[in-house]
Formats: C-alpha cells, sequence, structure tokens
C-alpha cells in the first residue's frame, strides 16, 4: 500500500523551475532515501510532504502529492497544521528550542492541544527512550536543551517529532552536521523506526542511502532520474547518470 | 614624515573616541556642582530672620511649618511644641497697614524698632522681616535657620520653590508624576508596540512592512513640540469632553502623546529582535503542527524575550525624559497626583517651565539643577538595565 | 500507532485563534497609521492655508499676531549647520577610531559603547541645563547660536558615531586587506577605501541626525533660543529665534491666542516639512546607493 504519492510534480522558485514533471510512490512503513548533488531539488521535493515550502514567497506548484489517498495541497481540503501533525521532519542541523529538553519534546503534544500532564510526562519518556536519549538525559529534563551534545540535540529532535507519533518522517540530512560516532547513532534509529513509521531521507552520502534506506531515488537538476530498491540503484543501475553518481564520477 | 602623520591622526582619533566619555564625565560635574549648592542654601531666604516674642520658646521649624504659618493653615503655636497661644504671622508689608507713613520714616528707618516693639507687644507674633532692620539688642528671640536637609528634599511632598520666607523644594510630587505619567505611557504604548513588532516582523507581507516601516521612523522623527501642539489643540479638548474634567490638561494627555512618542523605539528594537530569531526554529515548531501564533507566541517570542525588554526599557527611558510634549500637555501641577485624570507635573517640564525664572546661583537654580541630576541618574540606570540585558542575551547566544 | 487522544477540534480553536490574534494585530497596526495620518493630515489642512511667501520671509509684527516665521526658519538652519560643525567632525572620527582603531574586544571599546549609548538616553533637557551651566555660565558664551550649536551638536554625537560605527562595521574586512597587501599604509586605507565605501550610509545617517536637531526644543531654551528677535543675528554670539521654540511659545504662552493660532498651525507645518523633507532625501539616497552598488 502506498503512503506517499507524487503525481507529476512541478515546482517553481519565481522563473527557476526547480522540480520537473517527478511521480513516485513511497509504500507504507518502508525507508526511501533521496540521493542526488547539491541544488538537485532533492531537499526541495522533501519539503513539498509537509508543505514545508508553502512559507517561500513567490513558489508555485503544479500536480498532485497524496498522503494516505489524500491530496494535501486540495483547496479546503486538508489544513497545513493536521498535515505536519502526521508528517514529522528532522532538518539538516539540529534545531532545538531554547527551552529545556523536557519541554522541547512536550512542545508537539501541547501545540495539538494535550493538556493531560501525566499523559505528556510518559510520552515524553516513551519518545526519548525511542530515540535511545532517555538513559543519558534522564536526570536533566529540565535543563536547556542547549546543553546537549550535537548528537544528543538531533536525537533530541527526532525524540520531538516522534512525540506526537506521524505515520510519515521526514528526514533532511539530518547526520550531515555531525560527527561519526553521532551517525552511526542517528542511523541505528532510522533502523528502528522504521517499523513504525515511512521514512523520507535525503542525503549526500551514499553509503548511508545504501546502509538505511529500502528504495533510493536519484534526482539530478530537478529530475528524478531513477527510483527502485535501493539494492538495485547501487549495484544495477540502469541509468547511465546513475551509475556515474554512485561511483563517484561526478557530483 | 608620513609617519608621524599618521600617528598624529590615529592620536586624534583616539581622543575623539573618548569625547563622548568625557561629555558624560563633564555632565556629571556641572549638575552635580549646581545640584549639590541646594543643600548648602539656608531654609529662610538670605539675609531675612524670623522674629519672635521673647515669651515663646520655639527654636526650630521646618521649611513646611513655616509655609504652614504664614498660609494660615495652622493657628496655635501648641502645635509646634511652643505655648498655646494664637499665631500671629506678620510680614514686611503688614507694616504699612499698621503704622502711617511718617511713623515709618521715608526710608523706612524707623520700621525695625516699630516692629521690635510690636513683636514684643505680641506674644504669639512671628515676623519675617530683613536681618538688617532689627535694632542690635532687641529684646528678641529668633528662629534657628539651618541648611536644607536631603530629607526634605528627597521625602517631601510639596514644591513651592518661590514661596516665601522658605521656598519648599520636596521633590516626591515631580518624581510620582514623572513615573505616573510613563507608566501608563508604557501600558498605553506596550500593547501597541508589541503587535505592531509582530505584525511587522511574522505577518505582514514585505510590501506592507516596506510601507510601516518608514510609518515608524516618521512617527519617531516627529518633533516633540509638534506632538505637544497636537496634544494641545486635540487630545486635551477631547479628553476634557469625553470624562467632563474642569481641565483636559492632565497625566492622561501626557501619557497618550508620549505613549505615540515612544512606540517607534518600541516597535522597532522589539522588531529587530523577533526578526533574528532563526528561521529553523520557527521551522521546527510548524514542522510539528504549530499554527504561526502558536509559534510566535511559544517560540520565537520566548527566544527574543530580552530584545523585546530592551526596546521596552529604551521607550520608558525615552518617556521619563522627554520633556516638550509633555510640558504642554500635562498642566503642570506640583501636587501628588491621586488620578491619572488630574494635571500633574514631570521632572523634565519643571526643569523646562521654572528654569528660565529662576534667578542663576539661587536654591530654585540649584534645585532644578538637583532635578536634573536624579534625571540624568534615572535615565542613566535605565540604559544600564539596557546594556545589561543585551550582554547577557549576548552570552547566551554564543 | 497514532495517537488517539488529540483532542477533537483542537485545530479549528487555534486556528480560530491565530485568526483572531492575527486580525488585533493588524488591526492596532493599521490605527497606528491612522494615527500618524491624522497628526499629519490635521497639520496640513490647518497650516497649508497659513503658508505663503509672505509667511516664510517676513518677521513677526505686532506682538507676533502676525507677519512671518522667517526668523525662526534662519535661526533653525543655523543651529542645524551649528550643531553639524560640532558633532560632523568628531562624530565620525570617534567612530573611524571604534572601528578601525580599537580592538574589538578590549576595554577601551567596551566603555566607550557604554559612555556613548548612555550619552544617547540622555534626556535632552539634561543637555539644556548642561548647556546652561557650560556654555552660558562657565564659559561665558551667553545665550547665544554658539552655545545651542554645542548643546545640539553634544546631542546628536552619539548618533553619528553609530551611524558611522555601522556603515564601516558592514565593509568586508577583505577589502581592508586587499589594500593594505597592496603598500597602502592604515590611514591610506581608511581615507581611499573605507570612508568612500561608507560614506553613503554615514551621508544617509547624518541628514537624519540634522532631522533630528532641527526639532529639538529642550536643549536650546535656556541656551540660544529667543522669544522675539525680529533682526537676523549678526554674530554667533547673538541669541536666534527657532521654529520649535517659536511653535512652543507661540501655543502655550501667546498674547493673543485666537490671532496666533494661524501662525502655530503654519510653524507646525514648516517643521513637519523638514521632518518629511529630510525623512525622504535619507531614503531616496538610500535607495539610490544601494542601486550604485548594486550596479558595480
Amino acid at each position: 500500500m502506498n503512503k506517499i504519492e507524487a503525481i507529476d510534480v512541478n515546482f517553481y522558485y519565481g522563473d527557476f523551475h526547480a522540480l520537473k514533471g517527478i511521480s513516485m510512490e513511497i509504500p507504507q512503513n518502508k525507508v526511501v532515501a533521496f540521493i542526488g548533488p547539491s541544488g538537485c531539488g532533492k531537499s526541495t521535493f522533501l519539503r513539498l510532504f509537509n508543505r514545508m515550502n508553502d512559507l517561500i514567497p513567490g513558489s508555485r506548484l503544479q500536480g498532485r502529492i497524496l498522503i494516505d489517498g489524500q491530496d494535501i495541497y486540495a483547496p479546503g481540503g486538508m489544513e497545513v497544521d493536521e498535515l505536519r501533525k502526521n508528517v514529522g521532519m528532522v532538518f539538516q542541523r539540529p534545531n532545538p528550542f531554547p527551552k529545556s529538553i523536557f519541554d522541547n519534546v512536550a512542545y508537539g503534544l501541547r501545540v495539538n492541544g494535550i493538556k493531560d500532564k501525566e499523559f505528556i510526562r510518559q510520552r515524553v519518556e516513551e519518545s526519548l527512550r525511542g530515540a535511545a536519549l532517555w538513559d543519558e538525559v534522564k536526570d536533566k529534563l529540565n535543563s536547556s536543551a542547549y546543553a546537549l551534545s550535537g548528537g544528543q540535540q538531533q536525537r533530541l529532535c527526532i525524540a520531538r517529532a516522534m512525540a506526537i507519533s506521524p505515520s510519515v518522517l521526514l528526514m533532511d540530512e539530518p547526520a550531515s552536521a555531525l560527527d561519526p560516532i553521532s551517525t552511526a547513532k542517528v542511523e541505528e534509529l532510522i533502523c528502528e523506526l522504521r517499523n513504525q513509521v515511512t521514512i523520507v531521507i535525503v542525503t549526500h552520502n551514499m553509503q548511508q542511502a545504501s546502509r538505511v534506506s529500502d528504495k533510493t531515488a536519484f534526482f539530478y537538476m530537478g529530475e528524478m532520474i531513477e527510483y527502485d530498491d535501493t539494492k538495485v540503484i547501487f549495484t544495477n543501475p540502469h541509468k547511465e547518470a546513475t551509475q556515474n553518481y554512485i561511483t563517484g564520477r561526478f557530483g | 614624515m608620513r609617519r608621524i602623520f599618521e600617528k598624529a591622526v590615529k592620536w586624534l582619533l583616539t581622543a575623539s573616541g573618548f569625547v563622548t566619555s568625557i561629555v558624560i564625565l563633564l555632565i556629571i560635574g556641572f549638575l552635580f556642582t549646581e545640584g549639590a549648592g541646594l543643600f548648602k542654601e539656608k531654609v529662610i531666604e538670605e539675609g531675612y530672620v524670623l522674629a519672635l516674642n521673647r515669651e515663646n520658646n520655639v527654636k526650630e521649624l521646618t521649611a513646611a511649618q513655616i509655609k504652614a504659618i504664614f498660609d494660615e493653615d495652622v493657628t496655635n503655636w501648641k502645635e509646634f511644641g511652643g505655648p498655646d497661644m494664637r499665631i500671629e504671622p506678620f510680614r514686611l508689608e503688614d507694616a504699612d497697614k499698621l503704622f502711617t507713613e511718617e511713623e515709618l520714616g521715608g526710608q523706612y528707618e524707623n520700621a525695625g524698632s516699630l516692629i521690635a516693639s510690636l513683636i514684643e507687644a505680641h506674644p504669639g507674633m512671628v515676623a519675617f522681616v530683613p536681618e538688617s532692620m532689627i535694632p542690635k539688642g532687641a529684646n528678641l528671640n529668633f528662629i534657628e535657620d539651618r541648611s536644607i536637609s536631603p530629607k526634605e528634599v528627597f521625602a517631601g511632598s510639596e514644591w513651592f520653590p518661590t514661596a516665601t520666607p522658605a521656598p519648599l523644594f520636596g521633590m516626591w510630587p515631580l518624581l510620582a508624576g514623572t513615573l505616573w505619567v510613563s507608566l501608563f505611557a508604557i501600558l498605553f504604548a506596550l500593547p501597541f508596540g508589541i503587535s505592531i513588532a509582530v505584525y511587522m516582523s511574522e505577518v505582514a507581507s514585505e510590501r506592507v512592512r516596506g510601507f510601516l516601516k518608514p510609518v515608524i521612523e516618521l512617527l519617531n522623527g516627529i518633533p516633540s513640540v509638534v506632538y505637544g501642539f497636537f496634544g494641545l489643540i486635540v487630545i486635551v479638548p477631547l479628553l476634557q469632553q469625553v470624562f467632563g474634567l474642569p481641565v483636559g490638561e492632565s497625566g492622561l494627555a501626557g501619557s497618550i502623546v508620549l505613549a505615540i512618542m515612544a512606540l517607534p523605539t518600541i516597535v522597532t528594537v522589539a522588531e529587530d529582535a523577533m526578526r533574528s530569531c532563526p528561521r529553523s526554529l520557527r521551522e521546527a515548531s510548524l514542522a510539528l503542527g504549530a499554527t504561526q501564533w502558536q509559534t510566535v507566541y511559544r517560540v520565537v517570542i520566548p527566544s527574543s524575550m530580552s530584545g523585546i525588554a530592551s526596546g521596552v526599557v529604551l521607550g520608558i527611558g525615552r518617556a521619563v525624559g522627554e520633556t516638550m510634549a509633555v510640558l504642554m500637555v500635562t498642566g503642570n501641577a506640583a501636587a501628588v497626583p491621586s488620578s491619572i485624570l488630574e494635571p500633574l507635573r514631570t521632572i523634565p517640564a519643571t526643569i523646562a517651565a521654572e528654569l528660565g525664572e529662576a534667578p542663576a546661583g539661587g536654591a530654585h537654580y540649584q534645585s532644578l539643577f538637583l532635578l536634573g541630576v536624579i534625571l540624568f541618574f534615572i535615565t542613566f540606570f535605565i540604559n544600564l538595565c539596557v546594556e545589561y540585558i543585551s550582554s547577557r542575551n549576548k552570552a547566551k547566544n554564543s | 500507532m497514532a495517537i488517539e487522544t488529540f483532542p477533537k477540534g483542537y485545530g479549528a480553536r487555534k486556528r480560530r485563534s491565530q485568526k483572531t490574534a492575527f486580525g488585533i494585530f493588524r488591526g492596532l497596526s493599521l490605527f497606528i497609521v491612522l494615527v500618524l495620518f491624522a497628526i499629519l493630515g490635521f497639520i496640513i489642512y490647518r497650516g497649508a492655508g497659513v503658508i505663503d511667501w509672505t509667511f516664510l520671509t517676513e518677521a513677526p509684527s505686532d506682538g507676533m499676531t502676525s507677519g512671518g516665521i522667517f526668523p525662526a526658519i534662519i535661526g533653525t538652519l543655523l543651529l542645524m549647520a551649528g550643531s553639524a560643525i560640532v558633532a560632523f567632525p568628531v562624530g565620525i572620527m570617534s567612530g573611524i577610531y571604534m572601528n578601525e582603531y580599537a580592538s574589538k574586544s578590549g576595554w577601551a571599546v567596551k566603555f566607550i559603547r557604554l559612555m556613548t549609548n548612555n550619552l544617547s538616553g540622555v534626556p535632552s533637557i539634561v543637555f539644556g541645563l548642561f548647556g546652561m551651566a557650560l556654555f552660558v555660565k562657565y564659559l561665558g558664551f551667553g545665550d547665544s547660536i554658539l552655545a545651542g550649536s554645542l548643546t545640539l551638536g553634544l546631542l546628536s554625537l552619539p548618533l553619528v558615531i553609530r551611524t558611522t560605527e555601522e556603515a564601516l562595521k558592514d565593509i568586508p574586512a577583505g577589502i581592508r586587506e586587499g589594500s593594505l597587501a597592496l603598500g597602502a599604509s592604515k590611514l591610506q586605507t581608511i581615507w581611499k577605501v573605507v570612508l568612500p565605501m561608507g560614506m553613503p550610509r554615514i551621508i544617509t545617517g547624518l541628514i537624519l541626525s540634522l532631522g533630528r536637531v532641527s526639532g529639538e526644543t529642550a536643549p536650546i531654551l535656556f541656551t540660544c533660543a529667543a522669544y522675539f528677535f525680529p533682526q537676523l543675528p549678526s554674530s554667533i554670539f547673538d541669541q536666534c529665534m527657532a521654529l520649535p521654540y517659536h511653535l512652543y511659545v507661540i501655543s502655550t504662552s501667546g498674547t493673543d491666542i485666537e490671532a496666533q493660532q494661524p501662525i502655530a498651525y503654519g510653524t507646525a507645518l514648516v517643521l513637519i516639512i523638514i521632518v518629511l523633507v529630510i525623512n525622504l532625501l535619507a531614503g531616496v539616497l538610500r535607495k539610490y546607493f544601494e542601486n550604485r552598488l548594486k550596479l558595480k
């Protein structure tokens, strides 16, 4: 069953044609990686799934994107905050709020109307455990999130996103600002989360894509060149451009 | 040659760098020397004495008590620890009513002895006369004169700098007036200032913002006399009608005008602070399903709190120090206000209104400089607060 | 495993509260725009009929119940020029020192910045007191254009310093290094490279500081301003009339309110026009210089 479906998506920043006629299907509870050189449109495409590009003035979308069969851009359809409640996101750089660790994780629950303190506490603990961070922070839940290391901050951001139980998690190069050990931890986490959510991850790092993903899409110059099982992409790609990219001949 | 020139220029530039510091020191120095002179002045007007009958054992009177006597608010010496007698105040002018011109003499040469005998005949009399007039060896008591004390100045609740025989320099009503007006001004300006700052930084499109920004700058650029004039012509009569006041000039009128004047400072500083809140934080919040408004009040405002606070404090500073507009619309009554609808008077307005008439070097003149010192230190303190808030913020961000 | 306990209808509620909140903000912003237009409109409406050639070029007459405001205009222009002579050189040099010479983390910069910020917060009436004590009395200049210009100059100093500093701060370090690498001395670099690049923004700031000076009343109350001085000043030791003080005088302590009110509107309008022109000029210059930089 397809979780996300993009149908002939074109996207423009002003006059710039950033995404050209992309159609793809992302199955439920799989990890899909987007790879490609900088500026190829993979992040832009990812940010369409939770309508994050709405914030950019002068941008324009053609085509349709369906999540659970529902057009998320249909006028008068789904509200954008409802969509984002269901489609979580982890960003390139860890971006915890200047609040306590606890309040960071509780944020999503609170802004969506949950007031039950006991429930929030429970949910914060579960999410931090789920992000393999609980043991490190359980004694300092009330200290500032800025006191954590970069790797811990990023896992906190994952816990924060997971706290409201989204069914899709978008990850925009989540490990690019981290050291190798923290990166390994984040990758481990992705592998554990795949049972709960559908994960779409943008990455520069091809080893990472091959390690964590079930399917991989290769983007180049705003087009999706190839989309297939990760094994196929990395061992036997059909397109020459994909071949060139994964063997490091450009990009 | 060139090296020497470069060196000389460097010294010149360094020297100019310190000009502002020197100006601050000079301001403190000059205001202090003039202002502190007030405490060397005597309570009773220079060259005059308060003469009493021998039987009256009252030795000391405060300036407020002297005023009460001559205003005939207090009529018995008992109140001041003296004998149970009616107080009969006497001023030099009264001599003309009691004695004929021949009796006094063309040059008033006989006035002294006449007054002395008058006091001797009236046990309850207190006379305010020039010291030189009293004949040597007259059998009279005198009120002991002493220097004006800081307590009567800073805690005194009456400001009558031109009262005779003893002027009153109680600064409390002026301080209270300043604080009342500024407080209300900030209460009015705050909701507007924060709303406009949020609107400009979070809601408005670039085009609307490009329109609002010059509006705020212009609001900041309008001279304070023009605000005062507008307040006098429009706001004062309006308030008079709406609240049915005997006079429209009131603390409220001052607060409204000041609120408009403090607004640009608050908006500019608060908007800058909110715009510098990183985009990544806003995105993090929105991605969790928060609305834009939730993002603003849960993330943007808390994280730019110190900037907003700086703006508000600077706005207060502007309100406290504003002179002309307040002078024109507050009615300038030097009494501790019991309501914002009454006329009141602020420190800057007092200085502006009275310095022109105060004889240079006199107690009144010095008291106005002392008010300047107080004002200087209030704003100095406010600025230090702003520095502290923003330095703490810098430390937090790094 | 979606959370089933998200309260129903909360989404609609929070969207509604956003609508309300933003609506309020929009309303309050609109209100302030209306306030500005009301002030400007009122004064323009009542003052426009008063201003004519006679009003601008003649001295007040008949106990200031008729005639024009020529001496006040000239006085204000003289004070603007005088304060510029006082504040611009020192302020620009101070700004250069802060940005180019003083070490960024040293005590001197911190101290000077603290003092400059404090000076900019000192109320204008305190400048008036200070100017009276130092220039009028201590140095014996008397009530004069000289004393008024010095006082106003010191008042605008912090603004000039900050403008200069900010203009120079935005010039990339690489440009200075490029010049120094070619063998230019530090002073040559500042004079030939840094200052010309910073000039546009410095000039814009200076113009705005003149705007502030033109409207100040409190500092000149006791240092310079004359209640009535119909002839033009002949030296810098003369008193002069000034627009803001003139407006204050005729709107509060006039001898004939009826006859003087039109003069007050006219004076207020002239003051507003000066401020508008200065703001407009600064805006136009900023745009012009920005475009020129872009072309480069």
